[in-house]
């Protein structure tokens, strides 16, 4: 009876202990609860390495079967495809060159220069109540928190917390990544609403205008504003499927396919401000 | 008594944190990231002592929360209350019964997201949850039932194969020896 009563009694120490424990984590400063939150995830590197390691030998083993034909026949396209790029480059970059005289006579700021790093991802978000993927790409690497990440078909999110090996994205619709954009066609501006289902969901979010937007049609194009200094302006976000009236015709809901697959992303691209 | 089956619980855990994060074209068909965890503290809670249950809610809930965008200790409390309240029926629960693994792992699966989401909403940033949360609610519940009596049964059968064997009475008795000699 007296050993029951020990036994339970240490029960409830421990229940105290953990609630304590608890406490105090809860209410850690920011930036300690990122540094333990690094220093905890740092235990799980190894698994990490070993899935990287075990999809790059898959990856490899799927090329052995491929002929010699057929990688002469990818060379050609990718070299005709490069010809195509570098012309293209060129074009842009004499339109920049005169976008920033004209900036410079007009007494304008010069926009941002921005550049491109890749990363893969390498996890999903473990729990069912946000939208986060996490890339090999860390403060090492030039990772700092906001900066944008897209695929070449549109936005994918911005960077939510910084490692020094890894960096967690939030992707849109997440509650940590409000995005501003615009209706390309009507240039009617609006902001990308936190998302109802996670991970993914079905590829939708919902864009809700900042007015009543009767030009909102099904197929018109959005992308960010640049409003918010977050993302650039003019990065593809995805396209509108239906719209209404809400709150009594003030405003205009949409529903947006994104451009960007989330429930695919294998690699994505993060943008870098340069200075 | 060995410590094998306990460190293999325990690195048992720590894969199961971090299969969470992996297997996207499972996580993308079935929409939701599915855990394991409650069935863990299920089978930890009835075999083994409250240290252990602590031991494993704190690493578990830590694991999870450093690999994902939870506020960080927020995992804790939920595992942690149900392999508490199963400690303290411990001596009441036919823990050997499939039906009742079946039934603690349906309810633990339940009870830890359900709590996990209640603190996430006394925080100042609340999760993206909709009409959505019950289909997965309901996949994460019955995943949990269907894998707590497969975790004890792998974790007895470890037992069984690392841990001292109590000894049998062999059928010898010193009284009855037919003792031998010359008549």
């Amino acid at each position: 009876m007296i050993a029951a009563d020990v036994l339970k009694r240490l029960h409830y120490w421990v229940l105290g202990l953990v609630l304590v424990l608890t406490l105090v984590l809860l209410n850690l400063p920011p930036s300690a609860a990122g540094r333990l939150k690094t220093a905890i995830a740092a235990l799980f590197i190894p698994l990490f390495g070993l899935t990287g390691s075990a999809q790059s030998f898959v990856d490899r083993a799927s090329y052995a079967p491929l002929t010699r034909s057929t990688l002469i026949r990818e060379l050609e396209r990718v070299q005709a495809e490069n010809r195509q790029l570098q012309i293209s480059q060129a074009q842009a970059r004499q339109a920049l060159d005169e976008n920033a005289r004209l900036r410079a006579l007009l007494g304008w700021q010069p926009r941002a220069t921005w550049t491109l790093r890749a990363a893969h991802v390498v996890g999903r978000e473990p729990t069912t109540w946000w939208r986060n993927v996490t890339v090999d790409f860390g403060a090492r690497d030039g990772a700092r928190v906001g900066q944008p990440v897209l695929t070449s078909a549109g936005l994918v999110g911005r960077i939510r917390e910084v490692a020094p090996m890894y960096s967690s994205v939030a992707l849109i619709g997440d509650p940590e990544c409000g995005v501003s954009v615009l209706i390309q066609e009507t240039r009617d501006q609006g902001l990308i609403q936190e998302a109802r289902t996670a991970p993914s969901g079905d590829g939708m979010v919902l864009l809700k205008t900042l007015q009543h937007s009767p030009a909102t049609m099904a197929g018109q194009t959005v992308v960010t504003s640049g409003l918010g200094g977050v993302f650039p302006p003019g990065i593809p976000v995805g396209q509108i499927v239906d719209s209404r009236s809400v709150d009594g015709g003030l405003f205009t809901e949409a529903r947006v396919r994104l451009a960007a697959n989330l429930n695919r992303l294998e690699e994505v691209w993060i943008l870098i401000q340069l200075p | 008594m060995t410590r094998v089956p306990t460190i293999a619980l325990f690195f048992f855990t720590w894969l199961a944190v971090f299969g969470q994060t992996q297997f996207p074209v499972v996580t993308d068909w079935l929409a939701t990231p599915l855990t394991v965890l409650p069935a863990l503290m299920v089978y930890t809670a009835l075999t083994h002592g409250i240290f252990t249950v602590a031991i494993l809610a704190v690493g578990a809930g830590l694991g999870v929360d450093s690999l994902s965008a939870n506020p960080l200790g927020v995992s804790i409390l939920p595992l942690f209350a149900v392999g508490f309240a199963l400690q303290l029926r411990q001596h009441l629960i036919l823990r050997d019964q499939t039906y009742a693994q079946f039934w603690l792992g349906l309810a633990a699966g339940l009870a830890v997201p359900l709590f996990t989401w209640v603190l996430l909403h006394l925080d100042s940033r609340p999760p993206i949850a909709g009409p959505f949360l019950l289909w997965q609610l309901f996949l994460i519940g019955i995943v949990n039932a269907g894998v707590c009596p497969a975790l004890f049964r792998l974790f007895d059968t470890l037992r069984q194969t690392f841990d001292y064997q109590p000894m049998t009475e062999g059928s010898f008795r010193p009284d009855r020896e037919i003792k031998r000699g010359r008549i």
